[in-house]
């Protein structure tokens, strides 16, 4: 997994959670909690596949106070996510958009389940009736427990 | 001199490896038992090859000889043994060494061990084993010889990133690698059944031992490189859902769906087909992730340094072997026998269910890992996949798999009684229903996710315990009795009971520390304190002390519950000279199952008085989610040494005419 030689990203870089630096936080704890709430959804653009709540990179730190003075203005996620995407793109949002472009994405995992079942009932329909007896077989039983000869 | 003799040992392993493909193609054809152990004796020689090649590149870390040019890239001479010696497989050239050490190692071990196979079915999975080994020591001959020498050797290497200097790390690849390599054996057995067009109790009771190791294995590998990124990037986080780790991940979920499809084969000759597929899929997927962390295609914090040149050859190289697989399983399969049948509520139907969810929780991993690729390449619009899209998908596959799993082992074969079931499973249900309840009520804050994971957890440890009771007859007949049925159980079983329970160990600490982790930072001055959850946490001092081959700085933060002293913390922040990189050395205070995780942030400057920044984490129950596979891992191994796996399959005597 991660046998990597080079973490090019990590290197010189200390990843921790960087959004948690009391430099940048907001002064009211709910807005803060918010806020850091909605980093977790956000990707860091120049890392490798990290959240601004976790990047040090300076444009994660710039995204961070551009969407703390939206959470302290008052705007909600809607927006907030809805200015980011605007200028960047979907790329920016961790979580894909449930949109018909990405519907294979989400709807993937559960068709496989949907397939699966189908399969499964199909198989359980066309069972034989294996514990039904044959005629000749109920015959034989029937003969052995009233004692006659087989 | 030394190197030169490895990389030509490299070269006769490959050249052994085509020998072997030849002789055993040769063995199956004319049936001739002496050409099939000259096949088991290129095998080995292969092997033994690849080993002295391996052997040659640790030598060459060892004794830091940087004329070797991976040497040169990847250590120093100021590096702790342990750190040189796991340099070997550090770097893509190592490592792909230790994968094709790991694929002949998993040949030879197949000629020497699988004395009970059929001769023709051995004499196909041989050859088939010795083409993989050929392919990829091709690859790793001409393409990324690890051996190749500098004309101009420097005086001092490069050294590893001194993040993966880690003890954990350092053992994790061989694990890892085991696991993904072993999977191997199962596709090689699985070309075997399709080429004799018999897939019977007997071939999948053949599957079991190699699947049980694999599968541990990998078990332990994921835990390790998890346990790594917890304590070592100082995120607190153990799971990320990177793309790195989702490529371990996926042959893990395959492997896991095999071995309990595996059990139906064995036991009922049925989804015959169904098992051969996941033995084809498992070791597609290990290959599909060693080809995603070279290639560069996907964007992740680890992967290897990217070639793309290398990417297309490990792109091909898929492509073939799995190309080839999956066509002759598409020719083949029909004609495998469908096996017994059976009610929709019996053990066969539950095992069906197990394996319906698992593929789709690969499904989801696969869809998140390439889906974003897939998308640019078609519409070149980007999007991303991050955790947020797997706990909307994969959290629900797997809530409901925990659900219906203590419901399986219970469950008769053919036809099961439902109400029985429930009725043996009440106690359980009750007991977890009664841990949920009491942590939604206790525990604060109030969370009703982190209750609802608890529930689960203690479901299916009661469940497993339940499922013993059964077993044992306990509290129905005299203590003694039972005792006799318990010592009395094969060792199957009480592997299974271990890694059901080791995944509920799991799910408790996983649903528990991701609910109810407390997370604090503050700059602090000496003396200058935070809280964290129960804990204050004051910082004593920061010394500066050196490593062998770093600088640090070094806290000492005293950690008091209640006014009460209860750890004395020494977080460091690291600087490796050789490659001028910061790296934190988090210090973890154990509390029972619990930690309470330190991190020495960077030194700031206030108004004169220095500061640093602190960081801690209050991550409940977090021993738990490293504890649990470690427990499956252990169910996996006690079930290995079955007695019906070390004594083989009963021979069937031909019924008298």
């Amino acid at each position: 997994m991660r046998l990597p030689a080079i973490l090019a990203a990590l290197a010189g870089v200390l990843c921790i959670a960087a959004a948690s630096d009391p430099a940048e936080r907001l002064p009211n704890p709910a807005q803060e909690a918010h806020a850091r709430a909605l980093f977790k959804d956000v990707r860091c653009l120049v890392c490798q596949n990290e959240s601004i709540d976790d990047s040090e990179a300076p444009l994660a730190g710039d995204l961070r106070h551009i969407i703390r003075e939206q959470v302290a203005a008052g705007k909600d996620d809607d927006a907030i996510k809805a200015y980011l995407t605007d200028r960047y793109g979907q790329f920016v949002l961790m979580r894909p958009a449930f949109d018909p472009g990405n519907l294979a994405l989400w709807i993937g995992p559960f068709l496989v389940v949907g397939l699966g079942l189908v399969l499964l009932l199909g198989r359980l329909r066309n069972r034989q009736p294996d514990t039904d007896l044959s005629k000749a077989e109920a015959d034989r039983i029937d003969r052995l427990s009233r004692g006659d000869a087989p | 001199m030394i190197a030169e003799l490895g990389a030509f040992a490299l070269m006769l392993g490959l050249a052994c490896a085509i020998a072997q493909v030849g002789l055993s193609i040769a063995a199956r054809v004319r049936r001739s038992t002496m050409l099939a152990a000259a096949g088991e004796g290129a095998a080995l020689a292969s092997f033994a090859g690849v080993a002295i090649a391996f052997g040659v590149l640790m030598h060459a870390f060892i004794v830091s000889d940087f004329s070797v040019a991976n040497v040169a890239a990847n250590s120093h001479t100021e590096k702790p043994l342990l750190y040189r010696v796991a340099g070997t497989w550090g770097s893509h050239e190592g490592s792909m060494l230790l994968w094709v050490l790991a694929l002949t190692g998993y040949g030879a071990a197949m000629a020497l061990f699988g004395r009970s196979l059929p001769r023709g079915l051995k004499a196909v999975a041989v050859a088939t084993q010795g083409a993989l080994g050929t392919v990829f020591l091709a690859y790793t001959v001409f393409a990324s010889n690890p051996l190749a020498r500098l004309v101009q050797p420097p005086v001092e290497g490069r050294s590893l990133n001194p993040l993966l200097q880690d003890p954990a790390l350092a053992v994790h690849p061989p694990f890892l690698y085991s696991g993904y390599v072993g999977m191997s054996v199962i596709f090689s057995l699985a070309v075997a059944a399709l080429v004799e067009g018999r897939v019977d109790a007997a071939w999948a009771r053949w599957v079991r031992p190699w699947a049980l190791f694999a599968w541990s294995l990998l078990t332990i590998g994921i835990m390790l490189g998890s346990f790594w990124a917890y304590y070592e990037l100082g995120w607190g986080g153990w799971w990320f859902w990177d793309p790195v780790e989702n490529a371990s991940f996926m042959p893990w979920l395959v492997a896991t769906a095999l071995l309990h499809s595996a059990i139906v084969t064995e036991k009922r000759g049925a989804l015959a087909g169904w098992t051969v597929f996941l033995g084809l899929a498992a070791f597609s997927f290990s290959m599909l992730g060693a080809f995603l962390v070279r290639s560069g295609v996907l964007t992740s914090v680890h992967a290897f340094a990217v070639d793309p040149k290398r990417g297309v050859l490990l792109l091909i190289i898929l492509g073939l072997t799995t190309g080839s697989a999956f066509s002759l399983f598409a020719w083949r399969a029909p004609t495998l026998s469908q096996g017994g049948v059976f009610a929709p509520v019996s053990r066969e139907s539950a095992l069906v269910l197990n394996n319906i969810l698992l593929a789709a929780a690969t499904a989801t991993v696969l869809l998140g890992t390439l889906f974003p690729l897939i998308r640019e390449a078609l519409t070149g619009e980007a999007i991303s996949v991050g955790p947020p899209y797997f706990n909307l998908t994969f959290s629900p596959l797997m809530a409901a798999l925990v659900l219906l799993l203590p419901a399986g082992p219970l469950l008769a074969w053919k036809r099961g009684d439902a109400a029985g079931v429930a009725q043996r499973l009440g106690v359980a249900a009750a007991l977890a229903l009664l841990a949920g309840v009491a942590a939604y009520a206790v525990v604060s804050p109030r969370k009703a996710f982190g209750a609802l994971g608890l529930t689960l957890g203690a479901w299916l440890i009661a469940g497993g315990v339940a499922e013993l009771v059964e077993r044992t007859r306990a509290f129905r007949v005299p203590a003694a009795e039972s005792w006799r049925r318990l010592t009395g159980l094969p060792r199957g079983a009480w592997g299974m009971t271990f890694a059901h329970v080791g995944l509920g160990v799991f799910v408790l600490g996983a649903c528990f520390e991701t609910g109810w982790r407390a997370e604090a930072a503050e700059t602090l001055p000496l003396g200058g304190s935070l809280n964290v959850g129960a804990y204050h946490l004051t910082l004593k001092s920061v010394d500066a002390v050196e490593g062998p081959n770093y600088d640090a700085d070094r806290g000492v933060i005293l950690a008091t519950r209640d006014g009460r002293l209860v750890c004395r913390a020494m977080p460091e922040r690291r600087l490796y000279l050789a490659n001028a990189q910061t790296t934190s050395e988090v210090a973890i205070c154990e509390r029972g199952p619990s930690h309470l995780y330190i991190v020495l942030g960077e030194k700031r400057d206030a108004g004169g008085a220095p500061v640093w920044l602190v960081r801690a984490y209050w991550n409940p129950w977090a021993v738990l989610i490293f504890l649990g596979p470690v427990i499956m891992a252990l169910g996996g191994l006690i079930s290995l040494s079955d007695r019906r796996l070390r004594i083989g399959v009963p021979r069937r005597r031909e019924q008298p005419a």
